[in-house]
């Protein structure tokens, strides 16, 4: 066996030296009658070659994202990722480490996640950010409790622009945790008023910027109704490429903001792992879940970094904690913070207004597409188009003739048939002009 | 000094002083790296996108105005900035990585490869899943491997880190009580637990109330039963326990909390010693997370991410969360809504989309690489390398459980305390500061919370024979030097040749600065 690096002679010296026979001596405390006596009914070790083919075959049978024009979107994009990301993050250093417990020696990691709190605390406009969550569903559930913490209040109110795997993500939290969630019907034209369902019960609203149907609307007006019944706003990004061209959340009176930040440095891979963006104003700190990274001095007064305020968390805390969470996502945040870096602000302007150019195009095309109208009168770079018929339907024709054109809102939202004719469509940098017209083309031929 | 013909020393001189300041900062390979926000700037770019063509804004009138400040580094400087601070970080692939309860094996880098495959690493979870049939069959496989290992019906995958599995088999309990109609609000937890146990249970709305271990470090039957009653939902259990031993009533305990009404939930994390050996299923266990970057070789990735399938009795398989597989044929279904669920009565959903993926291909490709007699003899070895270290240590450390005469077998992690440093001067944290600067990372250290300056070892099955034994000469000659040595600045002082010396966590936590800001709003901000 490749990995194993131990021999036959070694287990010899090595039984010997403990004083046992056998290595089933070893494992006295195991009732007998339930020590295995044979090897599961598993295949053998295999060479690496049989490995990769058996994993190639199911690698071929899948149709990647690269190979057909790609306008999937729905809270997980394809962007480019320089090539330099995932050579950095393969660093072993940076791969095949643990949690920075012990800073002397983490000092790689630590600094990297204090760049990338100070990275996601600008862009999302906010005070402080921790050093990443699972994703940006989880940290989406995570917000809302820690808004129920903060204003000992048991309500949230959804919008319906939230993604419907967020929602059902807050929403299992709330019905396990004993909390309430005040759901609004989904709003696929963003037109819906959001603060009239707040109340003196409401622990925070919860919206999305821009929302899973690709609209875009100011967030003060809800930030202000929220803030004058003493409820918070936690406004959630699921493109956080937006945030190169949008006014931040920050800006307009969010509370918390979350994100799923896979968009920048992170591939897709079939929806996770993706990383988690949390952040929020300086005086939540203490309410927040996750790590944080801080600077601080070592013995000799060089400045360096640990994790800190670590009185939150469970390892210390235990069942005080403000939340079980002990992972982060380490390697995503690097690989997010790389991309930043390499993009800086200049590039992510650029980015963003790359997008949204795009999605511009591809809006203009399909709306000219005969029986097909778009939806949205703002968005970024996804948007919401109505089809004659079944979008699933339209979906998978689409997939017969090579091009993944979108998410069917019926797959999100199964029980509205009134959504079955919509689509989310997405375009982001990675698709050419011949993309977008082969899209509009086959989008004709299958009507 | 020995010099070759032109002049060019051949040999190094003696050192005369110690330790010199440098001009720079820098200690040879050690650099001292800025912070990018002190070397980038918002104009500079490692990235060369196309201009974007004119197009009207559809945003709506909120186009962001002001200025991020976000810097940026062109690709040489990106380059080097996180080479270097990769050098100041510890890991699996420089040395021996003895933390226990974290499994820091050898991570194969041919799982790197099959995550970044086109079909497995560039497809989207919203795809149409006919076009992805091949990355369902993987999780389908994968499913069925881990319930094989642990001998359960069931598996939830989705779950993304070790305290979500928690969660994720914590709920399925409580929906199964709910299903019955039954209202309990208390979880058992041992002492020794991982601090994610109770706060899971807590998480939850349920009251954690604690068992006390026997002093062999295992929970006993009678104690468990003593604490049950009708108002307990569930205990969580870790087997093997955190103290490195396998729980050797747990196939009565399983029998009591039934007998009780209760579900056993079992944490996972120390599955690495029992694979192949032993499966949870035949133990009596209702619940068990499997951490796959631990014992089945998902990269750490220095804090994540993780993911923590949990695998389900028959009596909760019916509450595992969405999505879940449905096989029909040879047609797989990724079930995503409660409408579709059919007689399944899912609990909720965990997550967006469908878990980790890009852990569940690496885990994968461990299993196979492994096989049924590798992942075994992965066990065998992880579990003899502990006892290696046990038996090569026992006369100079302590152990809480090892019996009179240390010799009481541990699985693939061994306990110390630090009773054996009494009088020293030296304490548990300075003993593995000490490791530091004889190049290993420490062990896990004061931890699990029961036992007094705990030393938890985990070499796993990675170490060669030369490794561990080069371990536990270093460990020897520390614990010599630390008990008869007259000079304990060895101890006090350590680490000294790390990037960093001991850091101030007070300072960091009573003066909390979390983010980079400029000088001017830094100033103004104390």
């Amino acid at each position: 066996m490749r990995y194993l690096p131990l021999d036959d002679a070694d287990r010899a010296d090595m039984l010997a030296k403990i004083g046992v026979k056998a290595i089933d001596d070893l494992f006295a405390d195991v009732p007998n009658a339930k020590l295995l006596k044979s090897l599961p009914p598993l295949a053998k070790t295999q060479s690496e070659i049989a490995v990769e083919r058996e994993i190639g075959r199911l690698s071929a049978r899948n149709v990647s994202a690269g190979s057909v024009p790609f306008f999937v979107g729905a809270g997980a994009y394809r962007h480019h990722v320089p090539a330099s990301v995932d050579h950095l993050i393969q660093r072993s250093e940076f791969l095949t480490s643990y949690t920075p417990y012990q800073p002397e020696i983490t000092q790689g990691t630590l600094q990297y996640l204090f760049e990338f709190q100070s990275q996601v605390a600008l862009l999302t406009g906010m005070d402080v950010a921790n050093a990443s969550m699972y994703d940006g569903s989880t940290a989406c559930g995570e917000a809302v409790l820690m808004a129920h913490r903060i204003t000992r209040r048991k309500k949230a109110v959804l919008s319906g622009g939230l993604h419907p795997h967020y929602r059902a993500v807050t929403e299992t939290l709330a019905k396990w945790g004993d909390t309430a969630v005040a759901e609004l019907p989904p709003d696929p034209q963003g037109k819906e008023d959001a603060a009239a369902a707040i109340d003196g019960e409401t622990s925070c609203v919860v919206v999305q910027y821009p929302s899973v149907y690709g609209s875009i609307r100011d967030l003060k007006p809800i930030a202000d109704a929220a803030h004058a019944k003493g409820a918070l706003l936690v406004v959630v990004v699921t493109e956080v490429v937006a945030l190169g061209a949008l006014k931040s959340p920050g800006d307009m009176g969010a509370d918390i903001v979350v994100c799923e930040g896979q968009s920048i440095g992170n591939g897709l891979n079939f929806g996770g792992p993706y990383v988690g963006l949390f952040a929020t104003r300086e005086k939540f700190v203490r309410q927040m879940p996750g790590r944080l990274a801080g600077e601080t001095v070592d013995a000799e007064g060089k400045r360096g970094y640990v994790l800190t305020l670590s009185t939150r968390e469970q390892h210390i805390r235990r069942e005080k904690a403000t939340s079980n969470i002990c992972t982060n996502s380490g390697l995503c945040a690097l690989a997010f913070t790389i991309h930043m870096t390499l993009l800086g602000e200049a590039g992510l302007r650029k980015l963003a207004a790359l997008n949204h150019a795009n999605a511009c195009d591809l809006a203009e095309r399909l709306g000219k597409v005969k029986g097909v109208s778009v939806l949205n009168d703002t968005f970024f770079n996804e948007f919401t188009i109505r089809v004659p018929g079944k979008a699933a339907d339209v979906i998978e024709k689409l997939a017969e003739r090579h091009i993944l054109g979108g998410v069917p809102v019926s797959r999100l939202e199964p029980d509205h048939p009134e959504l079955a004719d919509l689509i989310l469509v997405a375009s982001t940098e990675i698709n050419t002009d011949d993309d977008r017209a082969a899209f509009a083309a086959a989008l004709k031929e299958v009507l | 000094m020995a010099m070759n013909t032109q002049g060019r020393p051949t040999a190094p001189g003696t050192a005369t002083i110690a330790e010199i300041q440098t001009f720079t900062g820098n200690r040879g390979l050690d650099h001292e790296e800025p912070l990018i926000f002190e070397i980038g700037d918002t104009g500079r770019t490692g990235v060369d996108l196309p201009a974007a063509p004119k197009a009207k804004s559809r945003l709506g009138g909120l186009e962001r105005s002001a200025e991020i400040g976000l810097p940026g580094l062109t690709e040489p400087e990106t380059m080097r900035h996180y080479v270097r601070l990769s050098r100041k970080n510890y890991a699996i692939d420089s040395g021996l990585y003895p933390l226990g309860s974290c499994t820091m094996k050898h991570n194969p880098r041919l799982n790197e490869k099959m995550a970044r495959l086109p079909g497995i690493g560039d497809i989207h979870p919203l795809q149409p899943q006919s076009t992805v049939q091949g990355a369902i069959q993987l999780m389908e496989t994968l499913a069925r491997y881990l319930m094989e290992l642990t001998g359960m019906p069931a598996v939830a995958l989705s779950p993304k880190a070790g305290a979500h599995g928690e969660l994720c088999g914590m709920l399925a309990i409580k929906a199964a009580h709910e299903a019955k109609g039954s209202k309990r609000d208390v979880v058992l937890v041992p002492d020794s637990a991982h601090g994610t146990n109770p706060a899971t249970a807590a998480f939850m709305g349920y009251r954690v109330k604690s068992i006390p271990a026997m002093a062999d470090g295992t929970v006993s039957a009678e104690a468990v039963k003593a604490a049950l009653g009708p108002d307990v939902a569930a205990i969580m259990l870790t087997n093997p326990n955190t103290c490195g031993l396998f729980e050797r009533e747990i196939v009565e305990i399983a029998k009591v909390v039934h007998e009780a009404g209760a579900y056993f939930y079992c944490d996972g994390a120390n599955f690495n010693a029992i694979v192949g050996k032993v499966r949870p299923g035949d133990l009596g266990v209702d619940a068990m997370h499997i951490n796959l970057h631990k014992t089945f070789s998902t990269p750490h990735g220095g804090g994540g991410p993780g993911a923590g399938p949990v695998v389900l009795s028959a009596a909760l398989a019916p509450y595992a969360p969405l999505p879940f597989i449905r096989k029909d044929g040879d047609k797989l279904t990724l079930v995503e809504d409660v409408s579709e669920a059919g007689d399944a009565a899912p609990f909720g959903r965990l997550t967006a989309f469908h878990g980790q993926m890009g852990m569940y291909v690496r885990a994968l490709t461990y299993m196979l690489s492994h096989g049924s007699d590798g992942m075994r003899q992965a066990s065998e070895d992880a579990v003899l390398s502990a006892n290696y270290i046990r038996a090569s240590l026992k006369d100079l450390m302590s152990q809480p459980f090892g019996g009179p005469t240390g010799d009481r077998p541990c699985m693939h992690e061994v306990l110390f305390d630090d009773t054996w440093l009494k009088d020293t001067g030296v304490t548990t944290l300075d003993f593995a500061k000490a490791m530091i600067d004889e190049g290993y990372h420490p062990m896990t250290m004061y931890f699990p919370l029961v036992v007094h300056g705990a030393m938890l070892i985990e070499p796993t099955e990675s170490e060669s024979k030369q490794s561990l034994d080069q371990f536990i000469g270093t460990l020897r000659f520390l614990a010599n030097e630390a008990r008869h040595g007259n000079d304990k600045s060895r101890f006090k002082e350590a680490p000294m040749l790390s990037p960093r010396r001991r850091l101030d966590e007070t300072k960091a936590a009573r003066e909390p600065r979390l983010r980079w800001r400029p000088a001017a709003a830094k100033a103004a901000a104390e």
